[in-house]
């Protein structure tokens, strides 16, 4: 009896959940298929003739490109940099959010809404108002103490993008940094505290060994989008000066819509994603230790 | 001789006080219980003598020295919590010499000392696991071995076994106290159980509202509560109360009875059997006098009447506890 309707359960679960399993194949399945047949031809759209299958002649292409390794090297440093930037201000700023005796609630409204505008709004105020060497905040404040101002764009440009795009993901890395502090065990911290634990102690070995496990979510989730980096790019450098803040994602927009070589940009978009797959593999790797530690 | 002194306490949250000006002495090399229902300020007066939380009002002499506002790593007690407050992260190992470590002892000395403590309490297979690895008696010992190590002044226990079930929590129980009388150290043991009071006490404190409302050994609070609220407050089944007329013919306006002091007689209170419990080496029989009043007595397993049996009862009289209307016991 029981055997039958679980075996009946089984079947109309299977088909309630059919229409998401074709609707995620068809957007999934469908572009990489199409990507994959793309990367195999040479696909010109300013050649007048009809797309010629060419192997693997693109992504030999591809590789024989010294820009190509620029830009896996750019990916790789800006995400290394806004990790590090957005990881550590957001623990500083969690910390201190978790001691902030009044206005916390204020305080958080303003700390998340770096989240709320949009990339290429958050690129254009600062590179505008806070790192223009003209007109900028910050090279009025250099001027202040008697400095001269800095072109960020034009000495720093790969920095100043990651400093952009760890000020947008701040507020997230912080809020996830605090609720994890408060929900550190009060007791703990008491028990330390009878212990002997000084707040330096404190911080060490409780704190933030309770807080590797959100590091590593934030971490991994930053890595996601921060791997296909774009709109801050696009607004600020446009991938200069020169190539230098050419990331995997700049190139392939460079490939397709500069050079309008769709081939070519298909190929590098799938290198691009065995990159990103690399990268998640050790990212998960790394993290699932700290997960099940 | 007392080792810590509590003088005029007193602790407010808000418009409450969680505990009101309370005088203790607390006697070296004892086990001191702080007994009462939740809420009575048992564990706030604890935490203010550990240092968790700073009094409002009064003194707390610790070796006759002003401890009241000192910061609670200086007080030399050790803590045990309800939770067990283990490093989740850290080895047993690394649990235990916590405190040993940040004091600045030297490696081979915490590894020694960490060594003893676990063979007393026998975690040494486990001294490489982490507390998640281990099960609830395990990490109720590491607790107490986190205390021991530091050889402390004094141990709070606050509610160490509650998380424990019924048959490893009164093997607990013995185990600490052995333990305690062991080390001879002092220690002040929060509870809201009163059977746990009573089988690990040297001295019991009984608080209600944030007060005293009665201290002593243990058998002195059994056969001599200084007030209503102890009398029903210790011992299990609890005593029996009994008002009204029966109460005046002792001259009291209430009276309480143990169960044990009560015998079927010829000559008492006539009331009707109603639930009969057999408990192997005793029962207990549940009844229902003629106005309602309900009242429990033991009995020896064999001779227990029969569910509904009609019987007369009477209390042993020199047993009898009486109260006045203020619930204060009289002479």
């Amino acid at each position: 009896m029981t055997v039958r309707a679980s075996r009946h359960a089984r079947r109309l679960g299977r088909l309630l959940v059919t229409p998401s399993v074709v609707a995620l194949l068809a957007w999934m399945i469908v572009p990489l298929a199409m990507t994959l047949w793309f990367a195999a031809l040479d696909y010109r759209l300013l050649d007048a003739g009809p797309a010629r299958f060419a192997g693997l002649a693109n992504f030999a292409a591809l590789l024989a490109d010294p820009g190509f390794y620029a830009a896996v090297i750019t990916t790789l440093y800006l995400l290394a940099l806004a990790l590090a930037l957005s990881v550590g201000g957001g623990l500083v700023l969690a910390l201190l959010l978790d001691v902030a005796a009044f206005g916390r609630g204020a305080l958080r409204v303003l700390v998340i809404s770096p989240f709320f505008v949009m990339p290429t709004v958050a690129a254009l105020v600062w590179k505008n108002l806070m790192m223009s060497p003209v007109s900028g905040v910050l090279a009025w404040i250099a001027q202040g103490l008697g400095l001269p101002a800095f072109d960020w764009f034009a000495h720093a440009p790969l920095v100043a993008v990651a400093i952009i795009v760890a000020w947008q993901w701040l507020p997230f890395a912080a809020l996830i940094f605090l609720t994890a502090l408060q929900s550190l065990d009060s007791e703990q911290r008491e028990a330390a505290q009878l212990d002997g634990a000084g707040p330096i102690a404190m911080l060490r070995y409780l704190t933030l060994p309770h807080l590797a496990r959100p590091a590593a979510v934030i971490v991994m989730i930053e890595t996601l989008f921060l791997l296909s980096l774009f709109a801050e790019i696009f607004v600020t450098t446009g991938g200069g000066p020169g190539n230098a803040t050419t990331n995997l994602a700049f190139l392939i927009y460079q490939q397709a819509l500069q050079s309008y070589d769709v081939g070519g940009a298909s190929a590098a978009g799938l290198v691009a994603v065995v990159l990103a797959n690399i990268v998640a593999f050790f990212m998960v790797r790394l993290i699932g230790r700290s997960l099940t530690a | 001789m007392s080792q810590i002194e509590l003088h005029g306490i007193t602790k407010r949250f808000g418009d409450h006080r969680a505990v009101d000006r309370i005088d203790l002495a607390i006697a070296r090399g004892g086990m001191t219980v702080f007994v009462g229902p939740s809420g009575c300020g048992k564990t706030t007066l604890l935490r203010l003598i550990a240092g968790l939380e700073d009094p409002d009002e009064g003194r707390l002499l610790i070796d006759d020295e002003d401890m009241t506002g000192t910061a609670p790593a200086q007080r030399g007690l050790a803590m045990v919590f309800q939770s067990y407050a283990l490093y989740p992260h850290m080895t047993v190992r690394a649990n235990i010499g916590f405190a040993l470590k940040l004091a600045g002892m030297a490696r081979p000395e915490i590894d020694a000392r960490v060594e003893r403590v676990a063979a007393m309490l026998h975690l040494t297979p486990y001294l490489d696991r982490r507390p998640a690895a281990l099960s609830g008696g395990q990490r109720q010992r590491v607790a107490i071995g986190r205390a021991v190590v530091r050889e402390p002044r004094a141990f709070l226990f606050d509610e160490p076994l509650s998380n424990l079930d019924a048959a490893l929590r009164g093997r607990m129980r013995v185990e600490l106290r052995r333990l305690q009388q062991e080390l001879g150290t002092t220690a002040i043991y929060v509870t809201h159980d009163q059977a746990e009071a009573m089988t690990m006490a040297d001295r019991i404190v009984v608080f209600r509202d944030g007060r005293i409302e009665q201290a002593g050994r243990p058998l002195e609070l059994y056969h001599r509560p200084a007030n209503r609220f102890v009398a029903g407050f210790i011992g299990s089944p609890a005593m029996n109360f009994l008002a009204g007329p029966r109460a005046a013919t002792f001259g009291a306006a209430e009276i309480a009875i143990r169960p044990e002091d009560l015998t079927v007689a010829a000559e008492g209170w006539s009331g009707t059997v109603t639930v009969v419990e057999h408990l192997g080496a005793e029962s207990y029989v549940h009844l229902v006098l003629e106005d309602g009043a309900p009242l429990v007595l033991r009995s020896r397993p064999g001779e227990e009447p029969a569910n509904g049996a009609k019987l007369r009862v009477a209390p042993v009289a020199a047993k009898v506890h009486r109260f006045g209307s203020d619930g204060l016991a009289l002479g």
